[in-house]
C-alpha cells in the first residue's frame, strides 16, 4: 500500500465534512452492533459474572464487600472492556472495511475517534448503568455507588481510548489477544488508581471534587492524544499485512 | 552538524565508531562503579538510623536510575524512528529495552532485600514501588510486541508508538512520590538543590551512577552491534568484516 501516491480517481465521498464522517462511521458501527445482540451482552454477563466470583473465592462478609466493592467493580469493568477490545477492529479488519476507512479524505484520527465513542457507548456505557444494581449487591452505600458510577462514567471512555491504541497495535497478530493485554493493563492502572481512590475519599467523607478533576484531566489527555497514536498504529498494522 | 547527523543514521559508521570508544566505556565504567561500590560498600560512614543495610543504596539506586533513564533515551530514539525513519534508532530501542528490563527488575530486587531490614517487610504497595513495577511491565510489553511482529519495519514503527504511548508513564513515576507521599523516601538526587546526605555517601553514589551508565552504553553499543551485523548480513561490509576482522 502506498499511501503518499495521489488518488487516480477523485473519491465521490470526498466532499463530506469531517463531523458528516464521523457520524457516518459512528451510526455504522452502532447498526453493524446491534444486528449481533448477544456479541453486546456478553461483555455485561463477563462483568457481573467477575464480580459474583469476589464474594464467592475471597469473602460474602458485608464489611470486606463494603471496603473492596468499589475496587472489585472497576477491576470487573477493566477486564470487561479489555475484553470487548478485540472487536474494536478485528471484523472491519477481516472484511476489509478498515482499509477503506484508511482510505478516506477525512482525517483518521477523527474517525477513530468515532469508532472508539461507539466502542464506548456499546460498552462502557452500560457497565456504568449496571454498576448500580451490582453495587447494592456488594453493600456499598448510596454516596459511594454515586461517587463510583460518576468514576466509571469518566473512567471507562479513557480505557476504552487506551484500549483502541492497543487493539491498533496487535491487529492481525497471531496472538492478538493475550498481547493486547500485556500491552494495555500497565496503562490503565493510573486510571484504575485514581478511580478506587475517588470512591475511598469519598466513603470517608472527603471532597471528591479535586479526584474527579484529575480523572477528567485523565479523560481530555486520553480524548486529545490517544486517537494520534491509534490511527498511526493503525496504519503501521495495516501496512504489515 | 547536519553531516554528523546523516552519518549517525549510518549503521556502517556507527559500528566502525563504536568500536573504537567501546573498550574506554567499559574501562571507565569498571574503574567508576568499583570505585563508587568499594568506598560506598567498605568506607562511607554509617547511617544513624539504618545502620549499615543502608550501604545497599550503591546499587539500588543506579539502578533504578538507569532503567527510568533508559526508558527516556528509548522514547527520544523512538521519536526518531517515527520522524525521520532512521535505522540506528530502531537498532538502539530494540537492543536496550531488555538491558532496561534488567536493569528494572535488579532494582525492585535490591529495593525489597532493602526494604526488609529497614520497613520490615519484603514489598509495600507503595506508589514508586508500584510505579517501577509498571516500568517492568512496561519493558516486557515492548519486548513481546517486538517478538510478536516478524517484518521488522513495522516492528520497529509499532514498538515506537507503544514506547511513545508508555513514556506518558514516566513523570507519574517521577513525581508519585510528591503526589501520594508515602512510604519511600524521596528521590536522592535533585538537581536543583543539595543533596540532603554528606558528601562522604552521595560521591560515591554519584561514582556508581555514572560508572553503571558507561557500563550501559558498552552493553547498548554491543547489542547495538550484534543487530546490525544480523540486519545487515547480506551487505558487503559486513561481509568483509567477518572475513577479515576489520571494518
Amino acid at each position: 500500500m502506498n499511501a503518499k501516491a495521489p488518488p487516480a480517481v477523485q473519491l465521490a465521498g470526498s466532499s463530506v465534512g469531517v463531523l458528516a464522517a464521523m457520524k457516518g462511521v459512528f451510526a455504522r458501527d452502532m447498526k453493524v452492533a446491534f444486528r449481533q445482540r448477544q456479541d453486546l451482552l456478553n461483555p455485561l454477563l463477563f462483568f457481573i459474572m467477575v464480580v459474583t466470583l469476589f464474594p464467592l473465592g475471597v469473602s460474602p462478609e458485608v464489611s470486606f464487600l463494603r471496603e473492596a466493592g468499589a475496587g472489585i467493580l472497576w477491576v470487573a469493568a477493566l477486564l470487561s472492556v479489555l475484553l470487548s477490545l478485540d472487536h474494536l477492529f478485528r471484523h472491519d479488519f477481516d472484511d476489509g472495511t478498515l482499509e477503506q476507512l484508511v482510505l478516506q479524505p477525512q482525517p483518521l484520527f477523527l474517525l477513530i475517534l468515532a469508532k472508539t465513542m461507539a466502542h464506548w457507548m456499546l460498552t462502557g456505557l452500560p457497565l456504568v448503568i449496571l454498576t448500580p444494581v451490582l453495587g447494592v449487591m456488594v453493600h456499598l452505600d448510596g454516596n459511594s455507588i454515586a461517587v463510583l458510577c460518576l468514576t466509571l462514567l469518566i473512567g471507562t471512555p479513557v480505557l476504552s481510548l487506551i484500549g483502541a491504541i492497543g487493539a491498533a497495535l496487535t491487529l492481525g497478530l497471531r496472538s492478538a489477544g493475550v498481547l493486547l493485554s500485556l500491552l494495555i493493563i500497565p496503562l490503565y492502572i493510573p486510571v484504575l488508581i485514581f478511580g478506587t481512590g475517588t470512591v475511598a475519599a469519598a466513603a470517608e467523607g472527603a471532597t471528591v471534587g479535586a479526584y474527579l478533576a484529575l480523572m477528567g484531566a485523565f479523560l481530555m489527555l486520553a480524548v486529545t492524544l490517544a486517537p494520534f497514536a491509534a490511527a498511526a498504529a493503525l496504519k503501521i498494522s495495516l501496512s504489515n499485512g | 552538524m547536519w553531516q554528523f547527523f546523516h552519518k549517525l543514521g549510518s549503521p556502517k559508521w556507527f559500528f566502525g565508531i563504536s568500536t573504537r570508544f567501546m573498550p574506554w566505556l567499559l574501562a571507565g565504567g569498571i574503574v567508576l562503579l568499583m570505585a563508587g561500590i568499594i568506598w560506598g560498600l567498605a568506607f562511607a560512614p554509617k547511617d544513624y538510623l539504618q545502620g549499615n543495610s543502608y550501604r545497599i543504596i550503591f546499587i539500588h539506586v543506579p539502578t533504578a536510575f538507569i532503567a527510568q533513564s533508559i526508558y527516556i533515551m528509548m522514547a527520544s530514539a523512538a521519536i526518531v524512528t517515527l520522524v525521520w525513519r532512521m535505522k540506528l534508532a530502531d537498532v538502539f530501542v530494540k537492543a536496550v529495552a531488555p538491558v532496561g528490563l534488567a536493569l528494572t527488575f535488579l532494582a525492585l530486587f535490591t529495593g525489597a532485600v532493602w526494604g526488609k531490614p529497614t520497613w520490615g517487610t519484603w514489598w509495600i504497595w507503595d506508589a514508586r514501588l508500584t510505579s517501577m513495577l509498571i516500568l517492568l511491565f512496561l519493558y516486557g510489553g515492548v519486548i513481546a510486541l517486538d517478538r510478536a511482529i516478524n517484518d521488522e519495519k513495522s516492528a520497529a514503527r509499532a514498538v515506537a508508538v507503544l514506547v511513545l504511548v508508555g513514556v506518558v508513564n514516566i513523570p507519574i513515576i517521577k513525581y508519585s512520590v510528591e503526589w501520594w507521599n508515602t512510604l519511600h523516601q524521596p528521590a536522592t538526587f535533585k538537581l536543583t538543590e543539595k543533596p540532603s546526605m554528606p558528601a562522604e555517601m552521595w560521591v560515591p553514589l554519584l561514582l556508581s551512577v555514572l560508572g553503571l551508565y558507561l557500563i550501559f552504553g558498552w552493553l547498548a553499543c554491543i547489542r547495538m552491534q550484534t543487530e546490525i551485523l544480523s540486519r545487515e548480513q547480506r551487505t558487503r561490509w559486513v561481509r568483509e568484516f567477518v572475513l577479515k576482522g576489520r571494518v
